[in-house]
Parts: C-alpha cells; sequence; structure tokens
C-alpha cells in the first residue's frame, strides 16, 4: 500500500510499466479517456449544427426570439427559462464537487448530503427539459405564417384569448345560433385544428362536427411579423419586420384564405419535409437531436450518481478506504454540465 | 488477492480538514464566476439584437466567455489542473487539434454550400 512517498515517480522507471506517469488509478484514466471520446461526439454535432447553419445564413431561427417563454408567464423573457436551467445544472455541479471533496476527507456524512443534493438538482433539470421539449414541440399561439406573396413570417406578439363561438350553421352537436362558452385554451384548440385543415375561411370556421362558427376574441397587441426567407424559402440578404395593424391584417389574411399548410406551428412533427415554426427543416432535428443526446447523458447520469449514492449510504467505500467512485461519476457529471455550457452557447446564445 | 506489485493510487487523494477549507471557499468563489458570467451573457443576449453591426464582437465574447467558463469547469471542478501536466496535455492536446481542425473544415464547407445554393439554386 503506498503513502505519499511511494507514489514518487521516478522518470527513470515512469514508462517501465510499474508505476503511472499520469500519477492517477487506471479507472479514473479510463474515465477520463471516455469523456475525451464522448467530447468529440459532442464536438461532432455541435460542429454539424455549424455547418448546416452557414448553409442556411439569415434563415437560421435566433435563439432570443425562439425561447422567450416562461412556465405560467407565457411570453417576453428571452433566454430566460435557458438561463435557470444553466443555473440548476451548474449548481447540481457545484454540490457534486462538494461531495468529491468531502470523501477526500473521508466525510460520509457530507458525501451523502451533497450527492442528494446533486441528484435532485439532476431531476429538475430533465424536468425543465421536458418542459422545454413540449413548449417547443406544440410552438406559439400564432405559429408561422406563409405571407400572401410566398414569404414565411415568424410572429410575434401577444396573441388575443377567444371568448366565444357562435354557430352559424348546425352541425352534429350543435344548434344554429348556440353560443359556444369553453375555456379560452379550448376555443383555440379547436381554432388551432381548424386552421390546420384549412377549415377557417373569412371569418368563419367548422368544427368537427361539421358545424361552422364565427368567433368572438380579444384584440391582439404588438404583432409583429419577421420575414427571413423569400417565396423559394432562400432566406433574405436583410430580414424585413411587418408591425402594427399592417401586420395583423396581413397575418388574419393567411388564416382566413381557408389554404391548408399556410401556417405552421411548432416543430411540425408531423412532416420533418416541412418547415417547422421557427425556420429550417434542420434546426428542430438538430435541436431535438443534440439536446436529446445531452438530456440522455444527464438522465443516466442522475441513475449513475444514485447507484454510487447507495455505495455511499451502504459504506460501501468508506470499508475500501477512499471515495474515488464518487470522485469518476463526478467527472461524468461536471462533464455533462460542460457541454450544456457549449450547447447553451452555440444552440441559444449565438 | 492483495497485490504489492501496483501503487494503489486511490488511497494517495485524502486530504485534511484545512485543505479542505481552502478548496471549499475555491469552488464557491469559482460557482459566483460561473452564475455572474452566465448571467452577464443572458443579459447582453436578451440586449444586443443579431441584426446589430456590433453584433460579431458579441459573438466572440460569447465564445471567449463560454471557453472561460469551460475552463473553470474542467480545471477546478473536474480537478484536471491539479493533475500531473502529462495527464492534461494527453487529454487537451489532440482534443483541441481535432476539433480546431473539424470546426475549420465544416464551417468553410458550410459556407461553400451556401454560396453555391445562392448562386445556382437549391
Amino acid at each position: 500500500m503506498a503513502g505519499h512517498s511511494t507514489t514518487h515517480v521516478d522518470t527513470g522507471s515512469a514508462w517501465g510499466g510499474k508505476v503511472s506517469p499520469f500519477n492517477v488509478s487506471y479507472g479514473k484514466m479510463m474515465m477520463w479517456f471516455f469523456l475525451v471520446s464522448d467530447a468529440l461526439t459532442f464536438g461532432g454535432l455541435l460542429i454539424s449544427y455549424g455547418f448546416v447553419r452557414h448553409t442556411t445564413e439569415g434563415a437560421w431561427p435566433i435563439g432570443e426570439e425562439t425561447f422567450e417563454a416562461l412556465p405560467f408567464l407565457g411570453h417576453g423573457y428571452p433566454l430566460a427559462y435557458v438561463a435557470l436551467m444553466t443555473f440548476i445544472l451548474i449548481v447540481s455541479s457545484v454540490t457534486m464537487v462538494l461531495a468529491v471533496e468531502a470523501g477526500h476527507r473521508m466525510d460520509k456524512k457530507g458525501v451523502v448530503k451533497w450527492m442528494l443534493a446533486t441528484i435532485i438538482g439532476g431531476f429538475f433539470f430533465v424536468g425543465s427539459q421536458a418542459w422545454e421539449w413540449s413548449h417547443f414541440m406544440h410552438g406559439t399561439d400564432w405559429g408561422s405564417v406563409e405571407l400572401a406573396d410566398g414569404s414565411r413570417a415568424i410572429v410575434k406578439g401577444h396573441f388575443g384569448e377567444f371568448e366565444s363561438f357562435t354557430v352559424v350553421e348546425a352541425g352534429k352537436h350543435h344548434k344554429k345560433g348556440e353560443v359556444i362558452k369553453e375555456s379560452s385554451d379550448e376555443l383555440y384548440h379547436h381554432f388551432r385544428e381548424a386552421v390546420l385543415a384549412g377549415h377557417v375561411k373569412d371569418g368563419k370556421m367548422m368544427l368537427h362536427d361539421g358545424s361552422i362558427v364565427t368567433w368572438k376574441r380579444q384584440a391582439d397587441h404588438e404583432v409583429k411579423l419577421i420575414v427571413k426567407t423569400d417565396g423559394n424559402g432562400v432566406a433574405l440578404k436583410k430580414r424585413t419586420v411587418i408591425e402594427g395593424k399592417d401586420a395583423e391584417k396581413k397575418y388574419w389574411e393567411a388564416v382566413n384564405s381557408g389554404e391548408k399548410g399556410r401556417l405552421v406551428y411548432g416543430a411540425n412533427l408531423l412532416s420533418l419535409s416541412e418547415p417547422n415554426e421557427y425556420g429550417p427543416t434542420q434546426y428542430a432535428q438538430l435541436f431535438f437531436f443534440i439536446t436529446g443526446f445531452h438530456g440522455f447523458h444527464v438522465f443516466s447520469g442522475v441513475v449513475i450518481n444514485i447507484l454510487i449514492f447507495l455505495g455511499v449510504v451502504k459504506g460501501t467505500y468508506h470499508k475500501r478506504g477512499h471515495y474515488e467512485m464518487v470522485e469518476k461519476t463526478g467527472l461524468y457529471w461536471h462533464f455533462v454540465d460542460l457541454v450544456w455550457v457549449f450547447v447553451f452557447t452555440f444552440f441559444y446564445l449565438v | 488477492m492483495e497485490r504489492d506489485d501496483i501503487y494503489e493510487y486511490s488511497l494517495d487523494t485524502h486530504h485534511s480538514e484545512e485543505v479542505g477549507k481552502k478548496i471549499r471557499r475555491k469552488i464557491w468563489v469559482v460557482t459566483a464566476i460561473l452564475t455572474v458570467i452566465t448571467g452577464i451573457e443572458v443579459a447582453i443576449g436578451g440586449m444586443v439584437h443579431q441584426d446589430n453591426p456590433y453584433w460579431y464582437i458579441v459573438k466572440w465574447l460569447f465564445i471567449g466567455l463560454t471557453l472561460l467558463k469551460a475552463g473553470y469547469i474542467v480545471l477546478t471542478f473536474m480537478h484536471l489542473g491539479d493533475e500531473r501536466k502529462v495527464l492534461r496535455y494527453v487529454i487537451l492536446v489532440p482534443y483541441f487539434i481535432f476539433i480546431i481542425y473539424l470546426i475549420f473544415i465544416a464551417l468553410t464547407e458550410g459556407n461553400a454550400v451556401h454560396s453555391t445554393w445562392t448562386n445556382y439554386g437549391g
């Protein structure tokens, strides 16, 4: 068994096989080698993101325009949510390194405490990513819109809430003249279904049961159309922004056209070859692949942390005389944080 | 079976309470730095739009801050700064050589594809 004096590396025999020239255990070195290979995978993914982005230039979505929603609070908070996610992951990385430090002092209680905090932080991160995904798939109330000249615009602003529908032509379930009062979310849901099916025309829409209704809703506010691509889907040299009444008019003109496909909502999972709400097709694909692959790492990291945590509680590592297993799983956990720092920058910031 | 022909490096990493105190202080300082950097990034990201003529400065600032954050995480949280120099370089040098090459080749190619599509149609 080695103490400090015996691990001194004699440079003459360093490569002779008896001592590690790296002065680390086999397991730790292999963890590092694994992390290097995993970092190359993530590097490759992010670089392929850069490649695709450079092929589309101005048409590519911008982080602060795409990610500006918070749970319960709605829209208008650019990057706030993802900043929160980043903070959660950084904090859980800190608690992990504190667990490692406690392990170096053979402080079992400290390791238990900090590892538990790390696991909780990991669950919080996975949970917030689930919300982020669901929001990304669902899209905004507006969707993106194909204007009369064939160009496509993303839409910003406050979407006026639906108050009620009035039946003008009877269907299976509704009589003529009936006023349908449901929550604004439910009414909006019917509206989106009708838009996607091409059942909205000239201020009237057909519901599932075949009845035709008009709607009453509150006014829209601060509507803004941001046009990034021309009629052929090619990026404009400079994006154009249409605001105010003109924007409202153009948007609702497209809604009331009765044509399918003028509006696209969210990640458009129905057809991968069609555009998504945010921009080029590849955007949503890369989003799901990269954040998904990272999320999978977080999830597996949480599982590994739980296994090691159980070992700590049982006292396995204390008996062994060192907490290197905590250190190794810690390396993996920090790596997950490290990758997120880069995903945060290249997916959300620039 | 106990082997005496290899060194048990794992046993060699213990430290005392005093050293631990210093390490913990360093951890909290790095935590504060990482949080502040993230806050700055989000604030600038929300304020400066990509249409801004100075956007490219902000972009490089973001990339610089990211590398700074990554440096703190790798060197302090992952303790690579405390490892032997040779291990540090075995990990970092091949990675950076390959990644820099890949960035160069992929972005150059991306720009070329873009100009092909613009000039000759997609």
